[in-house]
């Protein structure tokens, strides 16, 4: 039921500090609100409360900032990817920033469904040496498995944090920030979070920046 | 200016954070160093409720549009945000530049609720401004703390706190302050305080209510015997505020990233309501009448939703159903926006047949629920607040409504009114009872009523002011017999707490001293009162106690026509012998004509020199 005439359009964001406490609910409105004001032809659900196909790929957790964060959006008419993303540009609200604007193919799996990992880096201001959170690293690196308990308003889950950390490492030193960067696996089968790992690592307290810098997709 | 590395600190941890954080898409930031007058437009409720309010929205774009003003918003920090800015010694501030509050010229608090008073005082206290008007006259920095709002209409109880009140239309007042302002400031020796001068020459301007130039004088009873100007010069009436033509529509409000109650595009259709109702304050104070022309609303919507890329519109209005043009404007609306998928609102329809055409020009889609407000159960009670509608024609639209798609429909219902028996309670019970079954006749058993049945609480400036509100024991009575008498599962029933209404009408009638109250209520911890949850009426008796003064006094009392009321000295155009002479047509069941019937010359036309009112026939805008 897709006519010919339809356009699925990969944009890729920043999420910036500005809005980094914006719910990712709320930053799908301020989305498709900036998609109205630039008066994109936006593709419709069917149904009493039609709902514009915007699909995002995953939801950046409250007080993250995402380098390269990605949706994608159907279009009902074909636009000029330039023409797109001059207009969007000029509808976006301070902290979102275009990053790149493709086409993909409309039959292409929602967008969600192809996430396999996510890479992170995030900045911490602690007391340790570079050496010190060298060792953590690998501590953390070295154990068999990672219990950690989730606490969800209707129960408690206990998981293992250690199979969803791919990499982890050191980044380098910023300022008087240490910068460690990470690789967690995000899919359906698991999601890792990284003031998770830094819980588990000890350096809750020292965290000062998280940002999701890649989203890593499965091969089309 | 609050650092980023500072709110990074406390952020996280408090629920919705982003209320905190603005930069929403049209918030206006202008350059600190260039602007000669600096205000701060504070809601004392949180932003969600603040965000909704149009008056404020009115405000933030017209003193942004001037060259020499910059204005920034903050709205009542949720108390688990108080306590990180407490712990962590940061003080209130606002979301456009984090600046805080005491840096700014004027505060100005949009006052609706009187139980946001609270929150009024401890934005304050966050902002660390002093709390009484009578502290800051002699700190040349301190802040101007300015009231407006339709609880300026008494604004007494919170005289102690503001410098001035704008009572009745802002859009002029505010820049006429302004000019005066800078000018008084301008020409002002270095050493010298000018606050005084200001204020003084302030409450020349028509519409400034400045209190501390207000003396009262109480009687043994208790009771006020006048309220006296202390200077010469300084008026004995404040006469309200009014444009004689409508401003012109915001088109560029500030599109909140949290969602906010009323999540949607405004426009403001018209001003004032040519109703009537006794019981109603809004209907009293905002008259009269004015219209916004159809063009001009539909050249606003057309911009508003290009600058905001909201999927729905409300007409805006105290009763838009009796905007003249509303057919042809919701027909034309439909017609433009239907490929865009937006939808149209009325705030609340009115039960008669054409409501019920419009709701079908405006819903085409999701038919969810409509809203009514019949106020009265019974035919006698609604001649007494003069609603003029009857059970029939509310039954005749639930039947409409149901055949034509609808399949919850909203009732509003108040409480207590003036001479209400039970005879009158049961009778709600028996129109709710009578719409369900029209409904299940319809439509069968997805049907659903929601009923709201409200505490009336006798207001200021209304036919009703004399009156005690009715005492709790009997109100309880009534809630009672109202869920014996509703118990369906499709029906759905609630009703206002005591411990709220007890509150708001003692704060809403009352007089200066509960100053002392409100701020005693508010050193124990009194915060978001309007807020059940917050809500904790033992600290407001013991307030009440400790201050000496009797809450009863004020809510329970039959007053006489010859007492001086503590809101006599604010003039709405309204005069007190029309208010007196409809509150005596109420005794006797006497209905009275709606403005566009017949003038019922309440005052308003004299006291503004008007002579079209309200606006014959439609288009007219404006009355002369």
């Amino acid at each position: 039921m897709t006519p010919q005439s339809t356009q699925r359009l990969r944009i890729v964001f920043r999420k910036g500090a500005e809005i980094k406490y914006i719910s990712h609910l709320d930053l799908m409105c301020a989305w498709e609100r900036a998609l109205r004001r630039a008066d994109m032809p936006l593709a419709h659900s069917r149904g009493f409360n039609p709902h514009p196909k915007l699909s995002f790929a995953s939801a950046l957790p409250v007080g993250f900032i995402g380098r390269a964060e990605m949706l994608d959006v159907i279009l009902e008419q074909r636009l000029g990817l330039r023409d797109f993303a001059a207009r969007l540009k000029a509808q976006l609200p301070c902290g979102l920033e275009l990053g790149s604007v493709t086409e993909v193919p409309v039959a292409l799996p929602p967008l969600p469904t192809r996430v396999a990992a996510a890479e992170y880096e995030v900045a911490v201001q602690s007391q340790d040496t570079p050496d010190q959170v060298e060792a953590r690293l690998r501590g953390l690196l070295a154990a068999e498995s990672i219990p950690r308990r989730r606490e969800r308003p209707d129960k408690i889950r206990i998981y293992d944090l250690r199979p969803l950390v791919q990499e982890l490492h050191v980044v380098g030193r910023l300022k008087d920030m240490t910068v460690i960067g990470m690789r967690l696996q995000s899919n359906a089968q698991g999601t890792g979070r990284p003031d998770e790992v830094m819980a588990a690592l000890g350096m809750a307290e020292a965290v000062r920046v998280i940002e999701r810098v890649r989203l890593i997709l499965l091969p089309d | 200016m609050i650092s980023e590395a500072a709110l990074d600190r406390i952020l996280p941890k408090v629920t919705k954070p982003a209320r905190y954080t603005g930069q929403e898409w049209n918030r206006v930031r202008k350059d600190w160093s260039k602007a000669k007058l600096k205000i701060a437009l504070a809601y004392p409720d949180v932003y969600e409720i603040g965000m909704s309010n149009l008056g404020l929205a009115i405000l933030y774009e017209l003193l942004s549009q001037q060259d020499d003003i910059l204005a920034e918003r903050v709205y009542a920090p949720w108390p688990d945000m108080e306590d990180a800015l407490r712990k962590a010694g940061l003080p209130l501030f606002t979301l456009e530049s984090k600046r805080p509050l005491g840096e700014f010229d004027w505060i100005g608090f949009s006052l609706q609720y009187e139980l946001n008073y609270s929150n009024v005082l401890n934005m304050l206290d966050l902002a660390e401004v002093p709390l009484l008007a009578s502290e800051r006259v002699d700190m040349p920095n301190a802040p101007l703390v300015i009231g407006g709002g339709s609880c300026t209409y008494n604004a007494e109880p919170l005289a102690d706190f503001f410098d001035l009140f704008v009572v009745g239309e802002g859009e002029e007042v505010v820049l006429e302050l302004a000019q005066l302002y800078l000018a008084v400031k301008a020409s002002a020796a270095p050493e010298e305080n000018w606050k005084e001068d200001f204020l003084l020459r302030a409450a020349h301007i028509e519409g400034v209510y400045v209190a501390s130039l207000y003396t009262v004088h109480y009687q043994s009873d208790g009771t006020i015997s006048a309220i006296e100007p202390m200077k010469a010069g300084v008026p004995a009436r404040i006469r309200k505020r009014i444009l004689r033509k409508l401003p012109p529509a915001p088109i560029r409000p500030v599109v909140p990233f949290v969602r906010a109650v009323h999540d949607r595009a405004m426009v403001e259709v018209m001003r004032g309501c040519k109703r009537g109702c006794r019981f109603c304050q809004a209907g009293m104070i905002y008259r009269p009448v004015r219209e916004r022309p159809m063009d001009e609303i539909l050249e606003a919507v057309d911009q508003l939703l290009a600058n905001t890329g909201y999927k729905e519109i409300a007409l805006v209005s105290l009763s838009s159903t009796d905007y003249t043009c509303i057919e042809p404007l919701a027909r034309e609306l439909s017609e433009r926006y239907a490929a865009e998928r937006i939808s149209i609102s009325l705030p609340s329809l009115r039960t008669d047949a054409f409501s019920m055409a419009l709701a079908q020009i405006i819903q085409r889609t999701r038919r969810t629920g409509l809203t009514f407000a019949p106020e009265a159960g019974s035919e006698r009670l609604s001649r007494v607040i003069n609603k003029g509608v009857t059970g029939e024609d509310l039954l005749r639209t639930a039947r409409a409504a149901y055949a034509n798609g609808w399949l919850r429909i909203k009732l509003y219902f108040m409480l207590g009114l003036p001479t209400e028996t039970m005879e009158d309670v049961l009778a709600i019970a028996n129109l709710v009872k009578a719409v369900l079954d029209v409904g299940r006749r319809e439509r069968g058993r997805r049907v659903q009523v929601s009923v709201s049945a409200n505490t009336f609480v006798p207001k200021p400036h209304t036919p009703f002011q004399w009156l005690p509100l009715q005492d709790a024991a009997s109100i309880r009575e009534r809630q009672m017999a109202l869920r014996k008498e509703l118990r369906d599962r499709a029906i759905k029933l609630n009703w206002s707490e005591a411990d709220e209404t007890w509150l708001e009408a003692a704060l809403s009638r009352g007089d200066r001293r509960l100053g002392r109250v409100i701020q005693r209520a508010w050193q124990q911890g009194a915060r978001f009162d309007a807020w059940s949850e917050w809500l904790q009426p033992e600290l407001w008796r013991q307030a009440f106690a400790e201050v000496g003064l009797h809450p009863e006094f004020y809510t329970s009392r039959q007053r006489s026509l010859d007492e001086v009321l503590p809101w006599s000295h604010i003039d709405t155009g309204v005069s007190d012998s029309f208010l007196w002479d409809e509150y005596q047509r109420a005794l006797h069941g006497e209905p009275s004509v709606d403005c566009a019937e017949g003038c019922m010359d309440c005052g308003v036309r004299a006291a503004f020199g008007l002579v079209g009112c309200p606006p014959a026939g439609s288009g007219r805008g404006t009355v002369n």
